[in-house]
């Protein structure tokens, strides 16, 4: 099982009030992300688990790239990897943001 | 949320949300708990925050109910050690603190291989379990329309509920379509065959035959409406359910112990056109349903 952490700054504070929420499902080719209100306004950190190694500069692409996109600051976001492609990994990332932005 | 949304095609989170009302659900252990299975890592598999088992409570139709959800895309829904105490836990709170209906969302193909003996002994205390709470008078409606079907201990656990509700695409069974072809070769069962998965698993047969009360349309708002209706309808679990239980599988037997096909159960039941069924939608298939085999609220 790899482990990857990543620690970003990010240019603003995410939208909404939601503390957390959880998007995806473990399963083949998916991914769950599990994303937290918990860091000052500005950071964003991204921990993933994978069981599909030596992939660790393609992670750190799509979530430099998410970080740019999205500007997730103050989100812990963990990753919970099925054997996902980076395209269903942005669209994860992405989706995430969106779910904790909605109303509390 | 949109009520027409297929269940066989939702996750686990999208049933509860469209069975309870709106913004009702309140989970336990939730994922940043992050209680997951300390035995996958071992085979070098990726856990799920919530193990594949979302438990809470939340209401219906503005009655209170306790509800429990697998989630049949991680690991076909199968039953680990967190996994199957969550269900456990949520049983006897359902005993124990206050008696609601419970609801469980079966989606699962039996026991989770890589938690092996865990996994068995979680079956057998869910099932102590939801018998104590069905003992104190606690109804516990199975729903079954995922992905995984219903299989291996969880087929037990469907036969332990006070009713099951089905849809066409749910599957009961204790062992699948592979164990079957497996053990006893690909003449007595062929897994790869669809159409005959379906008519002897499906959810069609099943309520033909009895062990399911209510077949429903493949959509949340059809499982919402099946599950408001068998929260009232449960009946108790006294010696006399289980003696009516007891005489209607002896008639069973006697009456369709000879069929070699479902299509032959259904002839027997006095269906005119038993191939048209599988291509039947669902409102007609209820209407035929109820003509040919009333449904029975004894146990399975």
């Amino acid at each position: 099982m790899e482990q990857l952490h990543y620690r970003h700054v990010a240019a603003a504070r995410a939208r909404g009030a939601k503390a957390q929420a959880l998007v995806g499902v473990v399963a083949s080719g998916d991914l769950e992300v599990l994303v937290q209100r918990t860091l000052p306004d500005r950071e964003c950190e991204v921990e993933i688990r994978t069981a599909i190694a030596g992939f660790a500069d393609v992670w750190q692409a799509v979530v430099a790239d998410f970080v740019e996109r999205r500007s997730p600051g103050g989100l812990k976001l963990s990753v919970n990897d099925g054997g996902a492609r980076p395209d269903m990994v942005a669209l994860r990332l992405a989706q995430a943001v969106r779910a904790v932005g909605e109303p509390a | 949320m949109t009520s027409a949304l297929s269940w066989y095609e939702s996750t686990a989170r999208q049933r509860l949300a469209g069975l309870l009302d709106a913004s009702s659900f309140g989970e336990f252990i939730g994922p940043e708990q992050r209680e997951t299975s300390s035995h996958l890592a071992v085979f070098d598999l990726p856990a799920q925050f919530d193990d594949g088992m979302i438990v809470g409570h939340g209401t219906l139709d503005g009655t209170r109910v306790w509800v429990a959800a697998q989630e049949g895309r991680f690991m076909g829904g199968a039953v680990g050690e967190v996994h199957g105490a969550k269900l456990t836990g949520l049983l006897r709170a359902a005993r124990e603190s206050s008696p609601r209906p419970v609801l469980i969302l079966l989606d699962t193909g039996g026991v989770r291989l890589q938690e092996a003996n865990a996994g068995e002994l979680a079956i057998a205390e869910i099932m102590r379990a939801l018998i104590d709470a069905r003992l104190a008078g606690v109804p516990v409606i199975g729903l079954i329309g995922g992905r995984a079907g219903c299989y291996g201990g969880g087929g037990l656990i469907a036969a332990c509920c006070s009713a099951l509700a089905i849809s066409e695409q749910g599957r009961i069974g204790v062992s699948g379509p592979e164990v079957i072809e497996t053990h006893r070769g690909v003449e007595e069962f062929d897994s790869q065959d669809r159409a005959l998965v379906w008519r002897t698993m499906g959810g069609k047969h099943r309520r033909l035959l009895g062990g399911a009360e209510l077949f429903v349309d493949d959509s949340l708002e059809g499982f919402r409406a099946a599950a408001a209706t068998l929260i009232r309808q449960a009946p108790a679990l006294d010696a006399a359910t289980l003696e009516a239980e007891q005489a209607r599988l002896e008639q069973r037997l006697e009456r369709f112990g000879g069929c070699a096909d479902a299509r032959d159960v259904w002839a027997s039941l006095g269906a005119a056109d038993a191939r048209a069924i599988p291509s039947m939608d669902t409102q007609e298939f209820i209407a035929l349903a109820d003509r040919l085999a009333p449904s029975r609220h004894d146990a399975r």
